[in-house]
């Protein structure tokens, strides 16, 4: 059973992974990565680690790829212009295809795994009885690894103010709303009764 | 196992999917009346009244129409994912439904991680909104899913906040132990939503917003983009975006309920009410959530956008994430947080620095 999900769930991200850089709409590509998330954290929950298949829907699916999926749609790409020069730049980008290919594969054919990093998932993962996955990877990153959580947080703070001083500009002369300026208005202040003579006006 | 017994359990799972399925529609199908209605009386009106008694067969009788209309797809419409969007919504917006406890032990599937499956679930809905809107290749759709997602992802922030509060209080993510945890001998006092008071008043607001309900409906608003998303939609396909909508929102009910109001338990810990099956209960909250969510529609005007954005970002942010510190204080000040049955020691990690494979 968990054999035959498995095969549904890898097929399904690898061909979606395919459809990501096979398709010519870029919308089209961005769902099909959606897709392919989706299935990954269906391979994650074959393997019991249910809280990070959550987590990788809620974050990648749910806010990542919805931006990406915003800013594609906002732009105006024109693929007939894009793909002119494909023919020309075919032959360096196979090349440069095939270095890395070859790189990786003499990485991996050489890549042999310590003994001591062998036993570390058997060490540090309790039985599922005793704990929950989610019970269990709070306290490693709590207690362990605290500084470095705190360190990623800091950084991401650093990003997303970084972000916000680019693209922050005051401009003068624009009329904002104070609201509450708004709120503390009374009647006194803002509404003035005036005797109008008949047939004179004001 | 073996397979039979794999079978069975996949039958048995079929099996209680649907009664789930049925029951939560035709339920819903009465919900959508009861808006109406309670819509009409507060405006002094009459409603639906000419489908059967009272006209609480209106809604079936509206299924019937979308059902019998035909499918327009605009000419520039991108066809295949036009049709795939309201398809998303309303399966994204059931699935939700799989992990809700309705009683005890009336799950369909109870998992470890349930409250952030449905979060996880709830936030996907957004691509039903984003699919329908671009594909449908217009002005008025595409403006209306941008509003929406922009929505969405700015409400999901507070929500999110709500929610590890009500988990740190309770000291687990599995719906059915939430519910368990606001068991105490004062019966709905001992609920959440009074000790977490403010927290319940962000969650209910936010689940306005998240589910695109008046009055945070802009996505949809009928006065600036006609329908929003679902403008170009029509029959089968807008029954599905309709459908979805409400499923949602059901499921913000249920949430709530599960969060807030005790889920299935009896609001009186003693005997005559503790006899009362927990479903009743369980229907009776999640029904006077939904009561309150409509007449919210009733009299409140809508939001202008920049005001919307101002009030997710501006003020629900940072007091959810003010009270989820506050409440941290709190429970490790009183000693009030929830323990683990037996503590289990992190096991000693073998690899130290400096010896790389």
């Amino acid at each position: 059973m968990t054999a035959l999900f498995f095969y549904i769930f890898a097929a399904i991200a690898v061909a979606s992974a395919v459809m990501v850089i096979a398709s010519r709409n870029p919308v089209q590509s961005v769902l099909f990565l959606i897709l392919a998330f989706v299935n990954a954290a269906g391979l994650f929950i074959l393997l019991h680690a249910e809280f990070l298949a959550m987590i990788l829907v809620v974050v990648y699916v749910g806010a990542v790829a919805v931006l990406f999926l915003f800013v594609v749609m906002m732009l105006d790409v024109d693929f007939a212009e894009l793909r002119q020069g494909f023919q020309r730049y075919l032959p360096v980008g196979a090349l440069i295809g095939v270095i890395f290919l070859v790189e990786i594969l003499l990485v991996v054919s050489t890549w042999t795994i310590s003994p001591d990093a062998l036993r570390v998932p058997i060490a540090a993962n309790p039985p599922a009885e005793v704990i929950t996955n989610t019970e269990a990877i709070g306290r490693v990153l709590y207690t362990r690894y605290s500084y470095f959580f705190q360190a990623a947080g800091l950084i991401l703070l650093v990003a997303m103010i970084g972000a916000i001083v680019l693209t922050l500009r005051d401009r003068v002369g624009v009329r904002r709303q104070n609201i509450a300026q708004q709120v503390a208005r009374t009647p006194e202040e803002a509404v003035e009764l005036r005797k109008v003579p008949s047939r004179q006006g004001i | 196992m073996s397979v039979t017994d794999t079978l069975l359990a996949v039958l048995l799972i079929a099996l209680k999917s649907v009664v789930l399925l049925v029951a939560l529609l035709v339920f819903i199908a009465f919900a959508l009346y009861a808006d109406r209605k309670i819509w009409a009386a507060v405006q002094l009106r009459r409603g639906p009244n000419v489908v059967g008694p009272f006209g609480v067969l209106q809604s079936f009788a509206d299924l019937t129409k979308f059902f019998l209309k035909e499918p327009i797809i605009p000419a520039s419409a991108n066809k295949g994912i036009f049709l795939l969007a309201p398809l998303v919504f309303a399966t994204v917006s059931l699935a939700a439904w799989a992990v809700i406890p309705l009683a005890e032990g009336w799950a369909v599937a109870e998992i470890n991680v349930g409250i952030l499956y449905l979060f996880a679930v709830s936030s996907l809905g957004i691509y039903g909104v984003i699919m329908g809107g671009w594909a449908s290749n217009s002005k008025y759709p595409f403006l209306g899913a941008l509003r929406s997602t922009a929505q969405m992802v700015s409400y999901e922030v507070s929500i999110g906040f709500v929610i590890v509060t009500v988990l740190m209080c309770a000291g687990s993510l599995n719906l059915t132990q939430i519910v368990a945890a606001q068991d105490t001998r004062i019966g709905l006092f001992g609920w959440y939503w009074l000790w977490l008071f403010p927290m319940f008043v962000i969650f209910f607001i936010s689940a306005m917003a998240e589910t695109n309900r008046p009055p945070f409906d802009l996505p949809e608003a009928e006065s600036e983009l006609v329908a929003g998303y679902m403008v170009e939609y029509s029959s089968t396909p807008f029954l599905m975006f309709m459908l979805g909508e409400y499923v949602a929102i059901m499921t913000m009910c249920a949430l709530g309920t599960i969060l807030f109001l005790g889920g299935w338990l009896s609001p009186i810990p003693f005997a005559p009410f503790t006899w009362v099956p927990g479903l009743i209960w369980f229907v009776l909250k999640a029904s006077f959530l939904f009561f309150l969510i409509a007449m919210v529609k009733a009299f409140v005007p809508r939001y202008r956008y920049d005001q919307l954005m101002r009030l997710g970002w501006k003020v629900f942010l940072p007091v959810s994430l003010f009270m989820v510190v506050l409440v941290a204080l709190v429970l490790k000040l009183t000693g009030l947080a929830p323990r683990s049955a037996e503590p289990v020691p992190v096991a000693p990690i073998a690899l130290t620095q400096g010896q790389t494979p």
